[in-house]
């Protein structure tokens, strides 16, 4: 599999614009917030606490915080505050920055020697002069070596802010690790690494250049900055054909869908951008606000998490009562299922199922006190376990969260005994897994829907070259695509992938209309 | 009320008479200095000794306003430092302190030119710094020369550069040459007395050495626990008579001096 360069060097631009602009906003903030502690204690116990404090948060739960916090500020001011993308990410980024440069300059302006504050008094200077002539330049490289830190920092952390839909070389480690490409995950690393340390670098000799007053070092590595900045902030040359957004969430399948959605697109004639590894909460949101255009998402989902509904009801009245409350809400067209459900099924190792005669979820309420359950990470905390532990009163051994990859791993290895697996998943049939039946009808209907923005609804030509995708998709070509790209050898990448499924379903169209 | 005068008055005297009238500082329950009244005659050299806690260098920094009195007045040439501007007060008055400030980030024509900079935002000329470098006998070369690369003597010569570019016509040093090694200290004495004659300064110099304060200066204030308790010139000193404290910071030159004449009319003896 290549490496994309355009796509790199784009992503690369936005993680540079992103940490420029979070760095420098930091910056603002802590420079005059270090000079006022200096001269004020509680103000320097107040300051020096905070930033403390947003520390010891994880930078992914920071952005992950801001989420709700803007989305409940663009209730007040409208859609001048978007809770996705670059505001929450420059947000959570500026305050996790703001540690390390207010430390070291409220360090570095406090041990200036008293003699030098006599001696600037005494020869009449006033504040200002004292601080601009005396105090900054003393303070100058440990204020300095903070900003490096800063600097290490933010990069590092950008790569986070592909959570939040803006996107970052994060984009290529969260699909890489998704999909298990490393050689993807490794490309995002050493490009957000190598970005690190150049930034480093040369804050370094601007730093070097202040300790030994050479201001040809302070300019040169300031210039090479600045061009770096500014090759970041080049506009990209502008498409003359109309531009697509299109929305995936974190899982294989989400990226083929995308592709799958992007190959029809261009074949029609759009120029088509993805923003990729969005949480199912952010994805949708980003599809009501018209940052993203298009994407699949799963009737369940949208069912319990953005209706709030725990009634279950039939595959057919749920998609109708889903189109008429998006539409209604948000102005969001369904514009159909795909043909295929990719739904929480409960999966367990062939050899227990015929051991234990597990056949259902009703058989393994029997056995859950000696099994370990797996799950990925948010399906503890999802409407859908509560209906399944309202229907099966299962108490189980112990439980385990993994990313989708790991888990059916974790299974085959025995690290867990039952999981909560996706229908659609190629992995299921692969390993020979079984999958229990939900004679309670416990677990909501998770039919793929494609769904498309206000904007996007309004735009006849994009609406017929996506319609033909409404019932396409059987999941048994789900399933081999998505294994394709999540089996260990001879992986495919998701685009690759993608363009089998398009061959596979429009053959499949072609046979049945001859 | 103490008023100490020069013995002769140079003709080019350019330094001011100051005032302290009832100035008074104290420090929760310690009084550091406790309603001082004194005059100094223009061009008058005036060192303040007194042990540590006598209120000797609280004393001089309430003339450019380091310390803010809490009651009284301190008057240079008749107008109250109080109702001036503090950095115009202070840019007008050289100051001198034991651990000299040079700014190490700055050359040395840097550190001797920054009152120029600050005043008017332009550096002092080359033949300014140079003449200044010549007063306090430095090398001209000295100006492209940053602070770690001088001795401590060099060092406060450049800080006495510094005092004087601004051409004050009052000096307030605050124990000058306290950290320097007596050979060096004695020559910047020397040097200086002479700067302060050739310029018509008014000096006032806190010390705690008694030699210094002997050899140099015009009048001595000996200060204890706050006040003022002797004023006399050096010679007035000597022959004793100005109390207590006077008698016990005069004894310690003294006696050494006494020691050393013994020691060398023993080593002649046969």
């Amino acid at each position: 599999m290549t490496l994309d360069w355009p796509r790199l060097a784009d992503l690369l631009a936005q993680h540079v614009q992103l940490s420029f602009a979070a760095l420098g906003l930091a910056l603002v903030i802590a420079l005059p917030l270090a000079i006022w502690s200096v001269r004020n204690r509680t103000v320097a116990s107040i300051t020096l606490g905070f930033a403390s404090l947003v520390q010891t948060i994880p930078a992914l739960a920071l952005l992950a915080l801001f989420f709700p916090l803007l989305l409940a500020l663009s209730a007040v001011f409208g859609d001048v505050i978007s809770p996705l993308g670059f505001l929450p990410s420059l947000l959570a980024l500026t305050l996790y920055a703001l540690l390390p440069i207010l430390r070291n300059a409220v360090t570095g302006l406090r041990s200036v020697e008293p003699a030098m504050v006599e001696a600037a008094d005494g020869v009449g200077m006033t504040g200002l002069q004292k601080l601009w002539l005396v105090e900054a330049p003393l303070a100058s490289t440990t204020i300095m070596a903070g900003v490096r830190t800063a600097a290490v920092w933010t990069i590092g952390a950008a790569t986070l802010s592909t959570t939040v839909g803006q996107p970052s070389l994060g984009d290529l480690i969260f699909a890489g690790l998704q999909t298990q490409n490393w050689s993807l995950v490794l490309a995002g690393c050493a490009a957000a690494a190598g970005l690190a340390i150049t930034v480093d670098l040369l804050l370094g000799l601007i730093e070097s250049g202040i300790a030994h007053r050479r201001h040809a070092r302070i300019w040169g590595a300031g210039i090479a900055l600045a061009l770096g900045l500014a090759i970041a902030l080049w506009p990209a040359p502008a498409s003359d054909k109309p531009v697509v957004t299109i929305g995936a969430k974190r899982f294989s399948e989400q990226y083929i869908l995308a592709r799958l959605i992007g190959r029809r697109l261009e074949a029609a004639g759009y120029d088509v951008r993805y923003r990729e590894g969005l949480g199912s909460a952010v994805v949708y949101r980003a599809l009501t606000s018209d940052e993203v255009q298009v994407y699949v998402d799963y009737a369940g989902t949208i069912w319990t998490n953005e209706m709030q509904r725990q009634d279950p009801e039939p595959r057919r009245q749920m998609i109708g009562e889903i189109a008429r409350w998006a539409r209604a809400q948000h102005g969001v067209q369904l514009i159909g299922p795909l043909g295929f459900e990719n739904t929480y099924a409960f999966a367990v190792r062939p050899d227990d199922a015929r051991r234990l005669g597990l056949r259902s979820l009703d058989d393994v309420v029997r056995v859950a006190p000696d099994f370990v359950f797996g799950t990925d990470v948010e399906f503890l905390e999802r409407p859908e376990w509560q209906m399944v532990q309202k229907a099966y009163p299962l108490r189980f051994k112990g439980r385990r969260a993994f990313e989708p990859t790991f888990m059916y791993r974790a299974l085959s290895l025995g690290e867990a005994d039952i999981i909560s697996a996706f229908s659609s998943d190629g992995r299921i049939a692969a390993n020979g897994f079984v999958v229990l039946a939900d004679p309670k009808g416990a677990v909501p209907s998770y039919d793929a829907i494609l769904l498309a923005s206000r904007s996007a609804a309004a735009d006849k030509r994009l609406m017929a070259a996506l319609r033909p995708l409404v019932g396409a998709i059987p999941v048994e070509k789900m399933r081999e695509a998505n294994y394709r790209v999540d089996r260990d050898a001879n992986k495919q990448s998701p685009a690759d992938s993608a363009a089998w499924l398009d061959q596979a379903i429009s053959a499949k169209t072609e046979d049945r209309n001859p | 009320m103490a008023t100490s005068s020069p013995p002769s008055r140079p003709q080019t005297a350019r330094g001011p008479a100051v005032a302290f009238e009832g100035v008074g500082k104290t420090y929760g329950a310690t009084i550091a200095i406790d309603r001082v009244d004194a005059t100094i005659s223009p061009g008058t050299f005036v060192a303040i000794v007194g042990s540590s806690g006598s209120g000797k260098s609280t004393l001089l920094k309430t003339v450019n306003r380091l310390i803010e009195p809490d009651c009284g007045t301190v008057r240079i040439d008749g107008s109250d430092v109080a109702t001036r501007e503090l950095h115009q007060l202070r840019r007008s008055i050289g100051y001198v302190f034991q651990n000299i400030g040079l700014f190490p980030h700055m050359s040395v024509a840097q550190n001797i030119g920054i009152g120029s900079r600050l005043a008017t935002r332009k550096p002092l000329a080359d033949e300014r710094v140079a003449a200044l470098l010549d007063l306090v006998d430095l090398p001209r070369a000295f100006a492209a020369r940053l602070p770690e690369q001088l001795s401590g003597g060099q060092k406060q010569r450049v800080g006495v550069a510094r005092a004087l570019a601004g051409e004050p016509g009052l000096m307030l040093m605050d124990e000058p040459f306290g950290a320097l090694d007596p050979v060096t200290r004695e020559a910047l004495g020397e040097q200086y007395r002479a700067l302060h004659d050739r310029l018509g300064l008014t000096t006032i110099m806190v010390t705690h050495d008694m030699a210094e304060a002997l050899l140099f200066a015009d009048r001595i204030w000996v200060m204890a626990r706050g006040r003022i308790v002797a004023d006399a010139t050096p010679a007035q000193l000597i022959a004793g008579g100005c109390g207590a404290e006077a008698e016990a910071l005069v004894a310690v030159p003294r006696l050494q001096a006494e020691r050393i004449t013994a020691m060398r009319s023993a080593e002649r003896a046969p």
